[in-house]
């Protein structure tokens, strides 16, 4: 075990890395100088004459050989200086820590509405295969699948203002704050984005719960009297979950990236706003470290998800 | 005639070289598809009825899609506009046609673009193996460390918003999984006696690939192109409802949904239900065509995609 950890966490070593590099190339290589697009993009409003541009230019580096570049990025980040806005000069670590939490709930919430939803669902249907129920799960599967996440909360805000016109509020507060209030800007989102994973848990839960129907040792367990009960408890439940449970971890990163347009539907003042709000501004050190942010918590959610695969199946870890 | 008569007698079983039997042999594997799942056959008739919407786009559109009329401003649907119009009294069920055209064409075209790249590279990497084989696979843990919006996001900042470039972004993102797939196919293609065989009378590797290898992951590559479509429509409609995808006033599904429920206005329902609904139909049918293809193509592909 301890050697397949190591193995893994080397992995992830270059995979990290990677990011990085992929990171930066995209934000300096490929569009030339991002001095350039801020400039264009504020040309109509304010011209920076050739002194600020200059300034600007060292203030963010931009005079220096690109491999220098890089290196001080990486320096910066790894001594947790993250930087901060080129507009409101607002530090980006405090935005993070302030937006964060609220992005992170969603997700969280998220995948505990899509286990409540989907687990059950997908057990039931499984055992009464071919049933009515079973019928319409397996049609309401298909049609949440390919319902956008962002849809279904345009949707949901659409009801709420048109019924009890109430829209959901848009202040930042944590939920060790005010518990209600916070609750009811993040409950609704949390529904929104995770009715398509609840959708896809139950569709797996369902697969994986009549894969192990046929198992030996259900029909083992069968064959020595238990009764169904304990045999759908015992043996069933416990053995269809654990795909479940592991993807789970990898549908924390989707759901990452889903929130952006959840976020932006109900108008949640998340990470997801932050970095779409980043992107139309041309904040780029704002946009890259938050995309680093984004990809190293996808990474580790992966190295996590890996090795959580081999704790709960051990086979793995001897390949 | 009597050449006809002979192809026909030695073609039934195996290949036929005449035009009027390959499409005879096309219609007979249509009509076993249609047999073997009637739901993947109305999935695909929904997709061509979708494309031939978006082909004669300027035939079945009732209006132009970016003719502002102020007399319709957020006009309900009516007897006029049977969808309703828009804030600049565009008519929604035009927008939707004509969007038709560009989210066909960013989904099926970053789709072909992604997916072909990711089959010559799962190629290459499961059949030479070694240090190109694990050089990719870091490539492959980078590309996939990010959320396919994020990935999408990244790319789209580097390279300006644009249709073509939202295609580049969205192929980028779908070149992982098809990567993944086909590798583990040739792997298990790789082991077979004829490969060796081909190998041992000095084929070379480049040929052995194309001629041997590629066209096992065919049916693999047709039913996660298939299945991709449905993820590539929803990336393009989340860019574009974001703002960052194809630029307004082109219409495209994702982009009549951004703003559609901003505060000042009491909302309009029909501006936010039918582009979504557009939106769901296309991706269920194309993810229930995906399953049909996958079930009649390739059946032990469930366990490589599931």
């Amino acid at each position: 075990m301890t050697k397949y950890i190591l193995n893994r966490l080397l992995i992830a070593i270059p995979t990290l890395i990677g990011i990085t590099i992929l990171i930066f190339l995209a934000m300096r290589v490929l569009p030339g100088d991002p001095l350039a697009l801020i400039m264009s993009e504020s040309a109509g409003s304010y011209v920076l004459s050739d002194e600020e541009v200059a300034a600007a230019r060292a203030s963010l580096g931009l005079d220096k050989p690109l491999y220098q570049q890089y290196l001080e990025w990486m320096a910066q980040v790894v001594r947790g200086d993250l930087g901060s806005s080129f507009w409101t000069k607002e530090p980006i670590s405090a935005l993070i820590l302030r937006r964060g939490p609220i992005t992170m709930q969603i997700a969280l919430m998220a995948i505990l509405f899509s286990w409540l939803i989907g687990v059950p669902i997908g057990m039931l249907s499984a055992m009464w295969r071919n049933s009515l129920f079973d019928y319409l799960a397996r049609m309401g599967i298909t049609l949440f699948i390919a319902v956008p996440s962002f849809w279904v909360g345009l949707l949901i805000i659409l009801f709420t203002v048109l019924v009890f016109t109430w829209r959901p509020p848009l202040s930042i507060v944590q939920l060790w704050e005010d518990p209600l209030a916070n609750l009811s800007m993040t409950l609704l989102p949390a529904f929104a984005l995770g009715l398509g994973l609840a959708a896809s848990q139950a569709r797996m839960t369902r697969s994986s719960a009549l894969e192990v129907l046929y198992e030996d040792y259900v029909r083992t367990a069968r064959a020595k009297g238990l009764s169904d009960k304990l045999i759908v408890w015992r043996h069933v439940f416990r053995n269809a979950l654990l795909p479940v449970i592991t993807t789970s971890g990898l549908a924390l990163g989707g759901l990452l990236g889903g929130a952006v347009s959840v976020e932006r539907a109900f108008g949640v003042p998340g990470l997801g706003t932050l970095l779409v709000q980043a992107l139309n501004d041309r904040d780029w050190m704002m946009i890259q470290n938050l995309v680093l942010l984004y990809g190293v918590i996808f990474a580790v959610i992966n190295l996590l998800v890996d090795l959580s695969y081999a704790w709960f199946d051990p086979r793995i870890r001897y390949e | 005639m009597s050449s006809i008569t002979v192809t026909e007698g030695a073609g039934s079983r195996t290949t036929d070289k005449t035009p009027a039997g390959g499409i005879r042999q096309v219609l007979r594997s249509i009509r076993r598809f249609v047999r073997s799942s009637p739901i993947g056959a109305v999935a695909a008739t929904i997709w061509i009825l979708l494309l031939l919407m978006a082909i004669f786009a300027p035939q079945l559109a009732p209006y132009d899609p970016q003719e502002a009329d102020y007399g319709a401003i957020r006009q309900a649907p009516s007897a006029a506009h049977w969808l309703g119009a828009d804030d600049l009294g565009r008519d929604i069920l035009s927008r939707i046609i004509f969007g038709a055209r560009i989210t066909l064409l960013v989904s099926i075209s970053s789709v072909l673009i992604g997916d072909l790249l990711g089959f010559l590279w799962g190629v290459a990497s499961g059949y030479l193996g070694g240090r190109f084989d694990l050089i990719s696979q870091r490539v492959l843990d980078v590309l996939i460390s990010f959320p396919t919006l994020i990935l999408a996001l990244l790319l789209l900042v580097a390279l300006g918003a644009g249709l073509t470039t939202v295609i580049i972004a969205i192929a980028v993102t779908r070149i992982p999984g098809a990567t993944r797939v086909i590798r583990s196919v040739v792997l298990s293609v790789k082991e077979n006696a004829y490969v060796e065989a081909a190998r041992m009378v000095g084929v070379k590797p480049l040929w052995l690939m194309l001629r041997h290898i590629a066209p096992q992951c065919i049916a693999p590559l047709i039913v996660i192109a298939t299945l991709n479509l449905g993820g590539a429509i929803f990336a393009e409609a989340a860019l574009s409802f974001l703002g960052l995808g194809i630029p307004p006033p082109a219409p495209s599904w994702g982009n009549m949904l951004g703003g559609v429920l901003a505060a000042s206005f009491k909302p309009s329902w029909w501006l936010v239900v039918f582009p979504g609904l557009a939106i769901t139909v296309a991706v269920m049918a194309a993810n229930l065509l995906g399953d049909a293809l996958r079930d009649f193509l390739d059946p032990k592909l469930r366990q490589r995609l599931d």
